[in-house]
C-alpha cells in the first residue's frame, strides 16, 4: 500500500525545504554524480561546508538515533527528506562504508561503548571505514577465510591477508572478519575492528580496469588489537557479517541503479537522440537501438517502482532482509545496462581513454562502464544472490548444503 | 572450421606459432604500457610483413601471394586471439582491397607492392561522426585545374598516425547523405594540407582524426569512378568488416578459453567453480554461440573469395553475430573471474576494451542487423 504521509510529514517537509534552502550551496546543485564519479578529485570549500552542515544536522544518517549523531528521523521522514533533496538537486555528502553498512550493523550488534565511540564520527564524515572481508581464497565462499586471530590475554593478535579492500589506503578503520577457531567453518569467524594505523597493517593498491586504484591488498602482520574491539560474541562474526552484507546489498541496489560514474544524468533517450539523431517524427533514428533503450527504460522504471513499493511496505525500521538479493540483482543489472547503452550510443566517442578529442562526460562514461562491471561482483556476486534467492526465498534444495551449512 | 587447403593450413599454423611465441598478450600489454605512439610495435609488424602476411590478398604480379580472404582471416583470427596490435587489417586488408577492386593498372603498380612488402601503411578514411555512416560524407573534393581539392575531416581513422596512404571518401556531387556523389581518392600521408591528431583510445590501438585542408591531388588520385564510388566503397568496407570479424572471432575464442581454464582451476566452496551449473550452462551457451559465429565469419570470407552476390548480407550477418558473441564473452570473462577480472593486471579488461572498439568499428550490431534486414527486403 502506498503511503501518502500525513500532516506531520507535511510539517517535516516544510522544515526540510527551509533548511535545505538555507544550507545547501547552490554551486553544488546536481553535482552529486560528479562528486562521486570514479577518480573524482573531491569537493572544495562549498563541499566541506555542506558536509559540516549535514553532519551537524545528522541528516547524512537520517534514521540513526540522535544519541549517536544521527537525524532520528522515521522512515517516512527520511523518504520525504530524500525527495526534497532530489527536488533541489541536493545530495548527501556523507557516505561510504561507515554509513552504508558498518553503522547500521553496529547499531544492531555493537555494545554501548562501541556505538558511542564509533558512530558519531561516521555521521560527521570524520572517520572512513573499510571492509576487510574477502581474501585471495575466500571470495564467494567468504566463510572459508583464513586470517588468523589469536587470544593473547590482554589483546588479539592478527595475522593474514585481505584482498579487494576498497579504500583501505585512505581508511582510518577496518571492520574485519577473522578466524578465531580453525575447527569450525562459520562458528570460527569473529567480527573485529582494526585501527588502520596499528603497526603491522600494510596496504598495497591494486589498479582496476578503469585505470583507478580504489582498492588494495591488505596485509596484517602481528597486528595487536585491543580486546574491546571485538563486536558481538567470540565466534559470532558470521551472523553479523551476513547482516552487514544485507545492508551492503541494499545500498548497492539503489546506488547501483543510478549508475554511479555516469555524468550523463538525463534520460538516456535524450542522449540517444543527441548522438544518433532523430527521424522525421522525432524518434531515435535507429529502430534497433530505440527498442533496446525502451526495454531498458521499462526495466529501470519497474525497478524504481519496486523500490518504492518495498519501502512503503516496510513496516518498521528493521532494515533489509533476504529480499534485498532481488533488489541487488535487479538494480545492478539496470545500472550495467545503462552503462552499456551509453557506450553504444556514444559510438566512437565512447571509446576514448584520455585527451581533448573527447568530452569529460564521454571519458567518464567509459571509465564508469568499466568500473560498473564490478556491481555484479562485489557485495556477493549476482550468482551468489541468485543462490540466496533460490535457497532462502524459493526454498529450493541447496546443492552446497554440505559446505555452506 | 572450414576445409582448408594445404597452403591455408600452413599459414594458420605459422600464424598460431608466431603469435603465441612472439606476440602473446604480454607483448600487447608491454606495447600499451610503453605508450607506443603508433599503437603497435613496428618491429613486430616488420616480422609479419616478412612472413608475407601483408600480401595475402594481393595478386602475385604486385608482390603478394593471392591466397585470398579466408586465408587472411585465418591470420587475423590468430592475431585476435592474443590481441596482437598491427595495421594488417587497415592496410593489408582494407587499403589493399580498395586498390585491388578499384585501382587502375598504374595505381596498383604504384601502391600494392609497397603494401605487400609492409613498407607502406594504407588505411580507409571514411567515418566523420560518432557512428559509422559511410554514406554521410561531408568532406568535399572540388575539381580544380586538372585535379581535385579535398576539404574536410575524417575521424576514427584506423592506424591514422602510421598511415602513408589514405583511401578517402569524398563528396563530388549530391547531398550529404546521398550514395550518389561519393568518390574515393588516394591521398598520400605527406600531401600538403593533411594533418592528424592521435586518438587515445580505451583499447590502446592506433587511430587518429585526419584533417584535409585544401589538399590538392591530381586526377590520377581518383580511385574508381567519379561520383559513382559508392559500390566500390561498400565492397571495400565489406572486406574490411569480414576481416575484422575474423579478428573478433579469435578474440572471442581466446576470451572464452581463458575463462574456461579459470572455471576449471578456481576453487570456492571446496570445488572448482566450473562445477556450478549456473556457470556451466553459460559456458555451454558461449561455446554454442562461438560455433555459430564461426560459421558466419567463414561463410562471409569464403563468399568474398568466390565473389558471391551474397557478400553484403553474409558480412552483415557475421558482424552482427560475432559482435554479439564477443560482447557476451567479454562480459562473462570479467564476471566469471570475479574480483581478479576487474584488475588491470588481468587480461579480461584488455579483451573487454578491445571488444567494444571492434564492435563499433565499421558498424555495430544494430547497424548490421538493420542492413541485413534491408538487404533481405524487410
Ligand atoms: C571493485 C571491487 C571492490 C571490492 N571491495 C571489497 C571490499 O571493500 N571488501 C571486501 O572484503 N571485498 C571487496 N570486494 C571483493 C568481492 O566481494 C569479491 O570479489 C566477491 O565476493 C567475489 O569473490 P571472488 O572475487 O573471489 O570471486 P570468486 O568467488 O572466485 O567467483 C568467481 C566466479 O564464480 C562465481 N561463483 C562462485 N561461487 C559460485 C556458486 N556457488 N554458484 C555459482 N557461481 C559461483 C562467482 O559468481 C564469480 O562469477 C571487492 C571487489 C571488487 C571487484
Amino acid at each position: 500500500m502506498a503511503d501518502f504521509g500525513g500532516d506531520d510529514i507535511d510539517t517535516f517537509r516544510a522544515e526540510a525545504r527551509d533548511w535545505l534552502s538555507a544550507n545547501f550551496p547552490a554551486s553544488l546543485k546536481g553535482k552529486g554524480a560528479m562528486m562521486f564519479a570514479e577518480g573524482a578529485a573531491g569537493g572544495g570549500g562549498d563541499f566541506r561546508a555542506w558536509t559540516k552542515a549535514m553532519g551537524e544536522k545528522g541528516w547524512g544518517t537520517p534514521t540513526w538515533p540522535k544519541a549517536y549523531g544521527g537525524g532520528g528521523l522515521s522512515i517516512a521522514q527520511a523518504r520525504a527528506l530524500q525527495q526534497e533533496m532530489n527536488a533541489v538537486g541536493a545530495f548527501s555528502p556523507i557516505g561510504g562504508m561507515g554509513v552504508m553498512m558498518f553503522g547500521p550493523t553496529l547499531l544492531e550488534y555493537g555494545n554501548e561503548t562501541q556505538k558511542q565511540r564509533h558512530l558519531p564520527p561516521i555521521t560527521r564524515a570524520e572517520i572512513r571505514w573499510c571492509q576487510g572481508f574477502s581474501e585471495p581464497g575466500a571470495g564467494s565462499d567468504l566463510a572459508s577465510l583464513q586470517t588468523k586471530c589469536e587470544d593473547k590475554g590482554d589483546h588479539w593478535l592478527v595475522n593474514g591477508q585481505k584482498i579487494w579492500t576498497s579504500g583501505a589506503q585512505w581508511a582510518d578503520w577496518c571492520f574485519c572478519l577473522v578466524r578465531t577457531d580453525t575447527s569450525k567453518k562459520h562458528e570460527g569467524i569473529s567480527f573485529l575492528l582494526i585501527d588502520m594505523k596499528t603497526p603491522g597493517v600494510e596496504t598495497r593498491p591494486i589498479r582496476l580496469i578503469s585505470g583507478n586504484s580504489p582498492f588494495c591488498e591488505t596485509f596484517f602482520t602481528d597486528v595487536k588489537v585491543p580486546k574491546e574491539n571485538l563486536v558481538g560474541p567470540l565466534g559470532g562474526g558470521w551472523t553479523i557479517a551476513k547482516r552487514l552484507l544485507q545492508h551492503e546489498r541494499s545500498g548497492l541496489a539503489g546506488g547501483g541503479a543510478a549508475g554511479r560514474g555516469n555524468l550523463f544524468t538525463g534520460p538516456i533517450s535524450d542522449l540517444a537522440k543527441a548522438y544518433v539523431g532523430t527521424d522525421a517524427a522525432g524518434r531515435i533514428d535507429d529502430p534497433d537501438l530505440r527498442s533496446r533503450v525502451t526495454q531498458h527504460e521499462i526495466e529501470a522504471r519497474a525497478f524504481q517502482l519496486t523500490a518504492i513499493r518495498s519501502m512503503s511496505e516496510a513496516k518498521s525500521n528493521s532494515g533489509p532482509s533476504t529480499a534485498t538479493s532481488i533488489m541487488k540483482n535487479a538494480g545492478t543489472k539496470v545500472a550495467q545496462d545503462r552503462h552499456e547503452l551509453t557506450l553504444e550510443i556514444l559510438g566512437n566517442q565512447g571509446l576514448g581513454w584520455e585527451g581533448d578529442a573527447f568530452k569529460a562526460e564521454e571519458l567518464a562514461a567509459v571509465r564508469g562502464w568499466l568500473g560498473g562491471k564490478a556491481y555484479t561482483i562485489y557485495g556477493g556476486s549476482a550468482e551468489i544472490q541468485n543462490n540466496i534467492i533460490s535457497k532462502r526465498i524459493l526454498d529450493l534444495p541447496d546443492p552446497l548444503a554440505s559446505t555452506n551449512h | 572450421m572450414a576445409v582448408l587447403t594445404e597452403e591455408q593450413s600452413m599459414l594458420r599454423d605459422a600464424a598460431r606459432t608466431w603469435t603465441r611465441e612472439k606476440s602473446p598478450v604480454t607483448a600487447f600489454r608491454k606495447m600499451r604500457d610503453s605508450g607506443a605512439p603508433l599503437g603497435y610495435d613496428p618491429a613486430a609488424f616488420a616480422e609479419m610483413a616478412e612472413m608475407g602476411w601483408t600480401g595475402v590478398i594481393i595478386p602475385e604480379e604486385y608482390g603478394g601471394s593471392d591466397f585470398g580472404y579466408l586465408s587472411l582471416g585465418l591470420i587475423l583470427e590468430e592475431t585476435g586471439r592474443t590481441l596482437t596490435a598491427s595495421p594488417i587489417l587497415a592496410t593489408a586488408l582494407a587499403g589493399a582491397s580498395a586498390i585491388i577492386l578499384g585501382g587502375t593498372q598504374a595505381q596498383k603498380e604504384a601502391w600494392l607492392p609497397k603494401i605487400a612488402s609492409g613498407e607502406l601503411v594504407a588505411t580507409l578514411a571514411v567515418d566523420e561522426g560518432a557512428h559509422h555512416r559511410p554514406n554521410h560524407v561531408t568532406l568535399t573534393a572540388a575539381t580544380s585545374g586538372g585535379g581535385y581539392t579535398l576539404s574536410g575531416t575524417k575521424t576514427f581513422v584506423l592506424e591514422g598516425m602510421a598511415a602513408g596512404l589514405f583511401v578517402v571518401s569524398a563528396r563530388t556531387d549530391g547531398d550529404v547523405d546521398d550514395k550518389y556523389g561519393v568518390s574515393l581518392f588516394l591521398v598520400p600521408g605527406d600531401a600538403k594540407g593533411v594533418s592528424r591528431k592521435a586518438l587515445k583510445l580505451a583499447d590502446s590501438r592506433g587511430a587518429a582524426i585526419v584533417s584535409f585542408e585544401g589538399v590538392e591531388v591530381g586526377s590520377d588520385a581518383l580511385l574508381g569512378p567519379a561520383s559513382q564510388g559508392w559500390d566500390l566503397l561498400e565492397k571495400t568496407l565489406d572486406r574490411a568488416r569480414a576481416g575484422l570479424c575474423a579478428e573478433m572471432l579469435g578474440s572471442s575464442v581466446q576470451a572464452f578459453e581463458t575463462t574456461l581454464d579459470y572455471l576449471k582451476t578456481r576453487v570456492q566452496f571446496g570445488q572448482v567453480i566450473g562445477a556450478f551449473q549456473a556457470l556451466q550452462h553459460r559456458a555451454a551457451k558461449m561455446f554454442t554461440d562461438l560455433e555459430l559465429a564461426r560459421s558466419c565469419v567463414e561463410a562471409a570470407l569464403t563468399a568474398i573469395d568466390n565473389d558471391s552476390p551474397e557478400v553484403p548480407e553474409l558480412v552483415s550477418l557475421a558482424k552482427a553475430k560475432v559482435g554479439d558473441t564477443l560482447h557476451l564473452v567479454s562480459n562473462e570473462m570479467v564476471q566469471m573471474h570475479g574480483g581478479i577480472g576487474m584488475t588491470d593486471a588481468h587480461d579480461a579488461g584488455l579483451y573487454l576494451k578491445r571488444a567494444r572498439a571492434c564492435e563499433a568499428t565499421f558498424g555495430g550490431q544494430a547497424f548490421h542487423r538493420d542492413r541485413y534486414a534491408r538487404l533481405q527486403g524487410y
